[in-house]
Parts: C-alpha cells; structure tokens; sequence
C-alpha cells in the first residue's frame, strides 16, 4: 500500500475511522511518544524554565499528552477535524486549532519558545490542486515564513519527517533557509531500516549559529 | 478551548491583512471554566510578551474586571493569581472571532476555532 500522504491529503485520510483507529494502535502510540521526546531533547529549552510550544500537526494529541506530562504549555494546529475530535475527547490541555499549516501562520512574531512537529511535514510536498497557492513550493514557504516570525529569538522547531528522497530533504532545508531559518537534518540509526528517522532541526536567531545535534548511533532502542 | 492567552498571540492571517489585523473581535461567545494548575513562573515569563490592553479589552468583554487597565510594574500574588484566571481558565467554547481590518470570521466551535481560509485568501 502506498503511503497515507499519497492517498488523500491528511484532513480526509484521517476521518472518523482512520483518527480513531490510529490513536488507539498502542505501536503508533510507541514511536509517537519516542519521538516526541526525542524532539523535545532537540529543541534543548533551557532547563526549569515554563515554555509556550507549539505542536504542528498535533493530531490527536499523542505528543501533546507528553507536553503536557512534562509541564509545557502549548497550542497544537492541526487540518483533520476528526483528529481533534479524538485530542478534545482525550482531554489535552493545548489550546487547538483547525488549520492548515500550508495558509500559514497568524500568531505574533515571538510567540512560541519553540515548536516540535511529528510525522507531519512531508504532508506538505503533496499538492492537491492546481491554483499557484497550493504548489509544494509556495506552502512550504508560507508555513516557514509565518512560523519563523511566530518564534522567539533564539529559539529552534524540531521537525520528525518521512521524506521519501535526498530532494525532498533539499527542497525543505532550502525553502526553511530562505524563510531565515539556520540549521539542518539529524538523521537517527541512519543504517537501521527500521529505526532510521529524520529529524529536521530549524533554528532562529542566536540559536542558528549552534551546531546541528548528532544523530544516535550504534543499538537501536527499537 | 480558546483561552485569553491564546487570543492574545493571535492575528488574522489572511491575504493582504498586515495592518490593524490583531486583536480578533469577540462574538456571540459562550465560556466555560475549568480550572489549570498556577504557575507563577510561567506567568512572569509570559508577561513581556503580552498585548496588555488586548487582554484587558477581551476580559472586560467576557466579563471579568480583575485586571487593572496599566500593566502595574509590581507583580504581587494576587495579581498574578487574576492574571492566571484571566489567561488560561476562561475557556470560549462557542462563537466567533472577527478580524477587526477584513471582517474575515474564524467560526469557534466545540472549542476549536477554523483558522481555515478560502483560496482567495490565502497568501
Ligand atoms: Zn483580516
């Protein structure tokens, strides 16, 4: 079967059944939480100190129910309502919001001390009309356009991502650089099949001149 | 689930609204409360960032006068405290928030405001 985000575009694939049965697959559940906390040690927020993230594509709210167990508050968007019909009914505590990240963002600039974003981006390569607003390209741009403005300086957004070629991850970074965002992609296990994942770490400001983290190495934890 | 604190980070995003686009107008509004655990350090750090007279403006209209019209230079408890009721437990459950520049209406509904636009209005 081909992947979900060649389907249909993700309000429609995930509709009632699709939502449900995805949040309640205790395997997606696992590797949502991995990751999320994987994000959330490569956002590297300095310690004990209260931040206002934002969740991208927050779903069901999966990663927002570790947001919320870690003390953080934050607001999640997300373009399926069937997927925050299932995030209300499990009682996060994230304000949410039905929206499609391609029209890109309106929050005031430095609003978030950073954002983390799991298995959403490569939703964005996919068009699904042909009017110019809606190319790959001119998406991309709008979304990290309005979310470099919408955080803090220096601050950084994590994005995990299933990109399915070298030019997708060259498209992504280039379109994020032009938007001034520094940084680059982390790869996980990158010699594991099945644990290799994708990272890709945006910084603003100060936080650009930092080092792109490492990628994990050597035993697999999955 | 629209709380103050979130109104408050919000502007209109459709095309060609830059200007006079924040704050989104309250209407037809129902609240709940629910209450959220106080923490004071979060507050303090979240106080720069705040338009004060947005948030004033939008307690005073869904009924709460708690907040003082100047942002006061002291932080005391029970300032804070206001401050913690006002941001993150009135929560508007229905209604709407309208763009006061484009009039555009971002419809509240179970919660959850449509942010979605329509393809003319997208940048
Ligand atoms: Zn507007």
């Amino acid at each position: 079967m081909s992947r979900p985000e060649l389907q249909a575009p993700p309000e429609l694939y995930y509709g009632d059944t699709e939502a449900k049965k995805y949040t309640n697959n205790t395997r997606v559940q696992q590797i949502q939480a991995d990751m999320t906390y994987r994000a959330l040690e490569l956002l590297s927020l300095p310690e004990d100190e209260p931040a206002l993230l934002l969740d991208i594509g927050c779903g069901s709210g999966l990663s927002g129910e570790i947001l919320d167990e870690e003390g953080y508050n934050w607001i999640g968007v997300d373009v399926a309502p069937s997927m925050l019909e299932v995030a209300l009914e499990r009682e996060v505590e994230g304000d949410l919001f039905l929206q499609d990240i391609g029209q890109g963002f309106g929050f005031r600039p430095g609003s978030f001390d950073g954002a983390i974003s799991i298995s959403v981006l490569q939703w964005l390569l996919n068009a699904e009309t042909s009017h110019p607003t809606s190319s790959p390209p001119h998406r991309l741009t709008r979304f990290f356009t309005t979310l470099h403005s919408a955080l803090r300086n220096p601050s950084r957004a994590i994005f995990q991502f299933y990109p399915t070629s070298d030019d997708q991850i060259q498209l992504i970074t280039s379109i994020a650089q032009k938007a001034g965002f520094g940084g680059g992609v982390v790869v996980d296990y990158p010699n594991s099949k099945k644990a290799r994942k994708v990272y890709l770490c945006l910084f603003v400001g100060s936080g650009g001149a930092q080092q792109v983290p490492k990628g994990l190495d050597g035993e697999e934890e999955v | 689930m629209v709380r103050l604190i979130t109104h408050n980070l919000l502007a209109c995003h459709a095309k060609g609204c830059t200007t006079n686009n924040f704050p989104l107008q309250f209407k037809d509004v129902s609240i709940e409360l629910r209450e959220a655990e106080f923490n004071a350090d979060f507050l303090k750090g979240l106080l720069p960032r705040i338009e004060w007279k947005a948030l004033v403006d939008a307690a005073r209209q869904l009924g709460d006068t708690s907040l003082p019209l100047e942002q006061p230079e002291m932080v005391d408890d029970e300032f804070l405290k206001n401050l913690h009721h006002v941001l993150l437990e009135m929560h508007i459950e229905e209604g709407a928030m309208v763009c006061p520049n484009c009039s555009h209406v971002y419809a509240i509904s179970n919660g959850i405001p449509n942010m979605l636009l329509s393809e003319h209005e997208i940048a």
